[in-house]
């Protein structure tokens, strides 16, 4: 603890330096300028505080980082902690949770529900919700299967209608949200009874189909590269490219006199991401090998990750989701965002829907009913992504997946078949992390009004 | 001032239903002038900026740009002649950090990919040409002070390099320093050339930084002051349509004497 305090006082140390640092500059820019006599009391640091940090080395990364934990800038800590310490209880209460054939059983059952949270983290960063996933991942099922099995359509083709028309569904909400100006949760509300429905009407009295052995649907989440090589492959692409993209940022920012992040740090981040990465690599060769439906899975959270960060379709979402009025008077299009962001909602529900058929081996009336829904904007929510929207990222959907999969699965082990526990728990969960979301987001006001 | 100005309103109307909002309207700014609109609540000022900006199309007269009549019917029209516009509620996203907002709606970049770098440089340029403090560019909007919230908001109106700024109100939720800061930034803005109409109910803001002062009232131009050598009686006089009363032509008389 008196540590800790310490390490406060020197960074606060160095904050009030700074402050003095950045006045005296202050000082100078305002005898140049026409208003030297306006004083700078209120002005704050002209320098980028980040500039300071980064050029301490790898000290300033964690000054910076205890800036952003007493800002109420949580990230995905608190998730992250909650799953060393669930993990960390079950192996202790059951003794074989770590074994890697159960953690490949656990990369399996995530990719469904993982897929379905990945769409959910679009919507919530809106500031709005879908309640018709679940449905439309069982319609999607549904139909995939009976045009490929009943309808004796090519199966590539039957999943690529599905999928079309998961996309089509969710862009259909969208048009009422948007354009309609229905409220979201009323429009999907409508959908997740009104598609359920209709995926009840398309199995007609089947009400089960059996994938086709080794079909496409089949494959999805069933398919294992069992060469070592493939694993540790994906880990090694992985960890490079990672490392490379951060030295060019580096570079570029240096260039341009930017501040930029130490050798030091970068070669900590990578580090983390190789120990991550070949542990994980490490752990499927035990077992399986590496599933094609994970590897899915991870490509589609870098690609949504990517886009939302990365391109100007990203930062309209974000623009939209902080404050419509303004990302209108910007030029965007708020409609299109809108109807876009529904669209992709649905479509990665359809293909949570295709790979919860895949692994449970049926397209049935069940398919994306009971809990899904709530598992899937649960897991969206538990991996740090705000309900307030223009807070989030993809990955919060594997991390939060991965906690009600890892407490699901871990009751499974210690022989409460009963769901009882698992909906207590996975509620109190879910709580526990809207609690922090909104925590934080009072900290980060109070925070931000110093 | 030789040059035809920036902007000129000729004879301008607007009608909404029963209301005649603007009646024979006529306004001018030159580059490098700070012309202060004032008026009474209702008064049209909210109005006038609306149908410069290109929110609502006007339905009479003639507006000039640079000596040449355009006609202004969207927002994007007003944009693309130079006209930019800071409303009073800001529109900035809380969530976005400072070179986000600055380059909402405009990002730099190849195709569809964001060049960050790009745009951090422009906006620390950008904002050290205009001296605006802020702890970081990389910071969101959240956790910036009012006043912080406030010249954002105008330096991003900077970011297209407009001929002519509107500001709504600027220092109407703000401190007194604050406002110090925000009249630094609008006479810094008349000296890069900029043409600003400035929108105001504080006279003592008014006074401080504009050149002219243009009074609306009742949605009809009433009278255009220089604000050297006009009294801040004579202008509330004008807001208040109280110009011809026994009041004002004894102090009128008064002043005379006293001269």
């Amino acid at each position: 603890m008196s540590d800790m305090q310490k390490a406060a006082e020197n960074a606060e140390t160095v904050d009030a330096q700074k402050t003095i640092g950045a006045q005296k500059t202050a000082g100078l820019v305002d005898a140049e300028g026409p208003a030297a006599e306006a004083p700078a009391a209120d002005a704050g640091p002209a320098v980028d505080p980040r500039l300071l940090v980064r050029e301490q080395g790898f000290a300033g990364y964690l000054t910076e980082f205890k800036r952003k934990i007493k800002g109420g800038e949580l990230g995905s800590i608190p998730v992250v902690l909650g799953l060393i310490v669930i993990w960390a209880i079950f192996e202790i209460t059951t003794g074989r949770f770590l074994d890697p054939a159960n953690l490949s059983n656990i990369a399996q059952y995530i990719v469904g529900p993982g897929l379905i949270a990945t769409g959910i983290v679009f919507v919530l960063l809106l500031g709005e919700i879908d309640l018709s996933v679940g449905s439309v991942a069982g319609l999607t099922a549904a139909l995939t299967s009976v045009l490929a099995i009943k309808q004796d359509v090519n199966e590539a083709l039957a999943v690529l209608i599905g999928l079309l028309a998961a996309a089509a569904i969710g862009a259909l909400h969208g048009f009422f949200f948007a354009k309609i100006g229905v409220p979201a949760f009323v429009v999907t509300l409508a959908g997740f009874l009104g598609w359920s429905g209709l995926q009840l009407s398309v199995l007609g009295n089947t009400l089960s189909l059996n994938n086709i052995s080794d079909g496409v649907v089949y494959s999805l989440n069933n398919t294992y590269f069992d060469d070592i090589a493939a694993a540790y492959g994906l880990a090694t692409v992985c960890v490079v490219g990672y490392a490379l993209a951060q030295l060019a940022e580096r570079r570029r920012r240096q260039a341009v006199d930017l501040p930029h992040r130490p050798i030091s740090e970068l070669s900590l981040r990578t580090g983390a991401v190789a120990a991550l990465a070949f542990t994980a690599a490490y752990v499927l060769n035990q077992s399986r090998g590496l599933p094609l439906g994970l590897t899915i899975f991870l490509g589609t959270v870098m690609l949504a990750s990517f886009v939302l960060r990365r391109t100007r379709y990203g930062r309209t979402v974000f623009a939209v989701g902080g404050n419509a009025e303004a990302a209108r008077r910007a030029g965007i299009s708020v409609v299109t965002v809108r109807i876009s962001v529904f669209a992709i909602s649905g479509f990665l529900g359809g293909l949570g829907g295709l790979f919860i058929a895949s692994q449970s081996g049926v397209a049935d009336s069940n398919l994306g009913g009971g809990n899904m829904l709530m598992i899937a904007i649960a897991a969206a929510v538990i991996g740090g992504t705000s309900l307030f929207g223009g807070r989030g990222t993809p990955w919060s959907a594997l991390l939060g997946i991965l906690v009600i999969q890892s407490i699901m699965t871990g009751l499974y082990m210690q022989g409460s078949s009963s769901q009882a526990a698992q909906y207590m728990i996975t509620g109190a969960v879910l709580l526990a992390a809207v609690v922090l979301d909104s925590v934080s987001r009072r900290t980060q006001k109070s925070a931000g009004r110093t | 001032m030789s040059a035809a100005p920036v902007l000129a309103l000729r004879g301008v109307s607007k009608r909404f239903g029963a209301v005649q909002a603007l009646t024979d309207v006529d306004l001018e700014v030159h580059a490098g002038q700070v012309v202060a609109l004032v008026g009474d609540n209702g008064a049209g000022k909210s109005t006038l900026v609306k149908t410069i900006a290109g929110v609502h199309p006007v339905d009479d007269g003639v507006i000039e740009w640079s000596g040449a009549p355009v006609s202004i019917s969207r927002p994007h029209d007003a944009q693309d002649l130079g006209i930019a516009t800071v409303y009073q509620d800001l529109a900035l996203c809380d969530n976005l950090d400072v070179v986000a907002n600055l380059f909402l709606g405009r990002e730099l970049g190849k195709a569809t990919v964001l060049d960050e770098v790009a745009m951090e440089k422009r906006a620390k340029e950008l904002l050290d040409t205009l001296s605006i403090r802020i702890p970081s560019v990389r910071i969101p909007i959240a956790s910036l002070s009012g006043g912080q919230r406030q010249v954002v908001a105008i330096a991003r109106a900077l970011v297209g390099d407009p001929k002519l700024v509107i500001l709504d109100e600027p220092t109407a939720a703000l401190g007194v320093e604050q406002t110090a800061q925000v009249l630094d930034l609008v006479e810094r803005l008349r000296e890069r050339g900029h043409a600003v109409i400035l929108i105001s109910h504080n006279m003592a803001d008014v006074k401080a930084v504009a050149d002219e002062v243009a009074v609306l009232r009742l949605g009809r131009n009433n009278g255009v002051f220089s604000v050297r050598d006009t009294s801040h009686e004579e202008i509330i006089a004008a807001i208040t349509g109280a110009t011809e009363n026994a009041v004002t032509r004894r102090q009128a008389r008064n002043g005379e004497v006293a001269k």
